[in-house]
């Protein structure tokens, strides 16, 4: 399809976009690899420069020396730019598209200036090592939003450690642990309980962590069903970790309930705020009775979720768990000098290196600053809002259902359901999710467990207008229509993307899935 | 490799007696009414819109069809290029016409997928003629549909067989097969009978993309199981082992031969009854301890009464609900699309006796609480 460029007056833009994405063929950064090619040349060292220094690899001890240099690729600087920068064209992201299709990742802008604030040489080049007397300024930024997250959930210390979602969550499984170690009943309670439509981390961290699990199936209603946490409840339960409002959006009204059934057969509660975007300001984990919880400082708080880490998480607990925070915290003396407090006996010890992913601690203070307590519930309402503005307008579209506590609104997402457009023409939601991308957009179906049919899951969150959803939802009313009268089209999309369809397998497959280059070229048998 | 080949074969007279109320189609005398009272065969026109699908698919693929009514009109009606592949044995279709040419397609010709058109019936047919490994698929034409073994709608399979015509990578994974007359077992007079499990592509939606890696395979899935449910099993008891291949693993696990379809019962590691009836059963537990471990019919929940209905109200009073163990992949659950596991031994005191909330073993150390409706 072509259209006459140059016309005067300018025309009116189409209703859809008409998208169409670099394709570079480019190949892996280690295929490009020129042995002896470099970078950056340094000038050699003056003689007598070397002289006064002598060999700089001596202060190194034995035990971290490499006796071989590591197989990274070697190329020229204009070729890594190059290649980076095709890749830069074969994405979408936040900056490109209306990213409300990746729903649970809570996609909201990141405001520019944070980044600013965050590359500031006194954070950016900040050392952890450096004498705290020195580093006032970052601990005293950890110490005040540490207090506002205690604010945010209501309990009462906070650690900003963990570098994502998951690690917070497997602290907060730590701490359990060591809560319950601590009062002689580690072996006994061997239980952790959690629903499907939580995070699937909580599940797999308290398995990692040596739990059995039990998941919770929704009742009758759609709703995390009280009468199967009563069956599962016992003298073995740890602990029940728990999102909410769950990946469907739906909040679960008795979550209180929930809370004292465990407390009654003696485990913890843990809450999963990962969904909190629409609850800031209206509901706390305090209230709800939870012992412990965590946020994910790169969903609700605005930081980037840097593509698999960092991100940053961060977990609060009650008085009574505080002792088994990861070490060190952030402490203030009487006189205002902060400190990091390494003397910690009870302590789960360290779960990543330092103290956190400063970057983001200083991207998620700033957004909090910006806003204030007011601004932080306008953010939640407006979440709300946007995503049952949406909801009412995706459900106008023939062969889409919002399944589940059905006819009730959610709370910040939706897990849709495209099974009934699916049986009518055989197509499938991610074939509808691929065909968006012909259109500059896309969406996501669902992780584990796939127990709603034919899944997309969106989140708008409070960043998106009214404009961005109206062209969102066209776009899915347009992708929906052509799989009516178009199967085929839709089957094969995208078909102006840089990739087109990938083959899923070998990520189901110990022996091929690969995350690293020298991974999978030992399992493709490329080194003989 | 040269283009993929999909085999068709179509029970015209499939679902024939659902438009005029009657229950499925077997039988001569049935058809004959159904015909009598204006019935119109669906079966070839539900094949022409799953075939609709096929066609729009941009790869070559070698369509290969029964004779007549059996595939080549179909295909014919959907504008779709087919050599035809055996012949008729008299005038009218019969169950041994759809067994022949469905051993033809599979072992004479090698197609990589053969689609079936019919119900419940057909599927027996076709189980009989290619037996668990070949690959095929039913296109949902008959009055009675309880096997697993059929696509969502004829669209969904059209699209299914259109992605092994492109050569994707597809899962294929067991799919029972069900010989199930409701109302004859509603009266008492027929038991369901678990006849098998056909080889089927499973839906996409089972094989998402994802922003994690997903669990692991099904295989990877039932080992998982069987090794907790083997590590969890005590010396001196007695344990029931439902039919499936959920179940199969536990007893591969511990070295003894399993019966596919029936009931087997193990203890402290040996066989003590294969293929066992309800009164076999009891005779194997005598009055020592006893568990029950058994995996519900994909796609309809049934934990008791659909398949394994030796393991009869009797031996459920015996053992006691505390003691069933029920294993299901997560795969399987998602299959219920949130309905409830059910139960329906034909005992209504012990339906509500095993109703509730049971602890399903999904892998190892892993426990799904899921609801038991009776």
């Amino acid at each position: 399809m072509s259209e006459p460029h140059g016309t005067w007056p300018i025309g009116p833009k189409p209703p859809l976009r008409r998208f169409h994405q670099a394709r570079w063929d480019e190949p892996v950064i280690f295929e490009l690899s020129q042995p002896g090619a470099r970078g950056v040349l340094p000038p050699a060292v003056e003689p007598e420069i070397r002289e006064v220094v002598g060999d700089p690899a001596a202060a190194l001890p034995p035990s971290v020396r490499r006796e071989r240099p590591p197989a990274l690729p070697e190329l020229p600087q204009l070729h890594v730019v190059r290649h980076y920068a095709r890749l830069s064209q074969e994405n979408l992201g936040v900056d490109l598209n209306v990213d409300v299709g990746q729903g649970t990742c809570t996609m909201k802008y990141s405001p520019k200036v944070n980044d600013q604030l965050a590359r500031n040489p006194k954070v950016a080049d900040a050392h952890p090592l450096q004498d705290p007397s020195t580093t006032q300024g970052i601990l005293e930024i950890m110490w005040r939003l540490e207090q506002m997250l205690t604010a945010i959930s209501g309990l009462d210390r906070v650690t900003l450690q963990p570098g994502a979602g998951s690690a917070a969550i497997y602290t907060n499984v730590s701490m359990i642990r060591a809560y319950h170690a601590s009062r002689g009943e580690g072996a006994v309670r061997d239980q952790i309980i959690t629903t499907i439509f939580s995070h699937p981390s909580n599940g797999a961290c308290a398995k990692t962590a040596g739990y059995e699990v039990i998941t919770l199936y929704p009742d009758a209603d759609g709703y995390p069903d009280l009468d199967a946490l009563r069956a599962a409840v016992s003298e073995r339960t740890a602990a029940l970790l728990i999102t909410n409002p769950e990946d469907t959006g739906i909040f679960n009204p008795r979550i209180d309930e929930f809370v004292r059934v465990v407390h009654e057969a003696g485990g913890l509660c843990s809450y999963d705020q990962a969904n909190a975007n629409g609850i800031l300001g209206i509901t706390r984990a305090r209230e709800a009775g939870f012992d412990l919880c965590h946020f994910n400082l790169h969903k609700t708080f605005s930081t980037p979720h840097a593509c698999g880490g960092p991100a940053a998480g961060a977990c609060g607990v009650t008085e009574e768990l505080a002792p088994f925070l990861p070490t060190p915290t952030v402490e203030r003396d009487a006189d205002g000098t902060f400190f990091l407090d390494h003397d910690r006996p009870r302590s789960i010890g360290k779960i990543r290196p330092w103290y956190g992913v400063v970057p983001n601690i200083v991207r998620a203070y700033a957004w909090i600053m910006s806003l204030g307590a007011e601004g932080l519930r306008e953010v939640a309402e407006i979440a709300v809002l946007n995503n049952n503005y949406l909801m009412r307008k995706v459900l106008e579209i023939r062969g889409v259902a919002a399944p589940y506590a059905s006819g009730k609104r959610r709370i910040e997402q939706v897990r849709y359901s495209w099974e009934e457009l699916a049986r009518e023409t055989g197509v499938g939601s991610e074939d509808l999710g691929l065909r968006a991308a012909d259109f500059g957009t896309h969406y996501w179906t669902s992780h584990h467990p796939w127990v709603v049919p034919e899944p997309m899951t969106l989140e708008p969150t409070e960043s998106y207008s009214k404009a961005d959803l109206d062209e969102y939802a066209a776009i899915l009313a347009h992708v929906a229509e052509e799989a009516r009268t178009d199967p085929e089209l839709v089957r094969t999309a995208p078909h102006a993307s840089a990739v087109h369809r990938d083959d899923h397998e070998p990520l189901d497959d110990p022996e091929r899935w690969a995350v690293t280059w020298r991974a999978y070229r030992r399992k493709a048998g490329l080194d003989g | 490799m040269g283009p993929a080949r999909i085999g068709l074969v179509v029970n015209p007279i499939a679902g024939i007696g659902g438009r005029v109320g009657l229950k499925g189609s077997d039988g001569d005398e049935v058809v004959r009414r159904a015909l009598e009272l204006g019935a119109v065969p669906a079966a070839g026109a539900r094949t022409v819109r799953a075939l609709e699908r096929l066609r729009s698919v941009e790869a070559p693929f070698d369509l290969l069809v029964a004779p007549g009514p059996m595939g080549e009109e179909a295909a014919r009606a959907a504008g779709l290029d087919a050599r035809v592949v055996g012949e008729l044995a008299g005038t009218e279709t019969t169950a041994a016409d759809t067994r022949r040419i469905a051993t033809a397609m599979v072992e004479g010709e090698g197609v990589d997928l053969l689609l079936f058109a019919g119900g419940d019936g057909t599927a027996a047919d076709v189980l009989a003629a290619v037996g668990p490994s070949a690959p095929v698929l039913g296109i949902p034409a008959g009055v009675k549909i309880h096997s697993a073994a059929f696509a969502v709608s004829p669209e969904a399979a059209g699209v299914l067989a259109g992605a092994v015509a492109r050569g994707e990578q597809i899962r294929f994974a067991e799919a029972e097969v069900l010989d199930l007359d409701e109302d004859a077992f509603r009266r008492g007079e027929i038991a369901p009978r678990l006849l098998g499990y056909l080889r089927v592509p499973q839906e996409p939606r089972l094989v998402q993309a994802r922003k994690a890696p997903s669990p692991a395979g099904e295989a990877v899935m039932t080992q998982a199981i069987a090794a907790d449910v083997v590590e969890r099993m005590e010396p001196g008891r007695a344990y029931v082992l439902g039919p499936g291949s959920t179940v199969r693993a536990i007893a591969e696990r511990l070295g003894v031969p399993k019966t596919l379809v029936g009931v087997d019962v193990v203890r402290d590691g040996r066989l003590v009854a294969a293929d066992a009836s309800e009164d076999a059963i009891l005779a194997a537990l005598g009055d020592g301890p006893a568990s029950i471990v058994v995996t519900p019919i994909g796609g309809q929940g049934f934990v008791f009464g659909r398949g394994n209905q030796q393991i009869g109200p009797r031996v459920l009073r015996a053992v006691g609900r505390e003691r069933v163990i029920v294993v299901a992949t997560q795969w399987k659950l998602a299959s219920l699309a949130g309905t409830p596991l059910r139960v329906d031994t034909g005992d209504p005191e012990v339906d509500a006796e095993v109703a509730g909330h049971v602890l399903v073993t999904t892998g190892y150390r892993d426990r799904a609480a899921y609801r038991i409706e009776a």
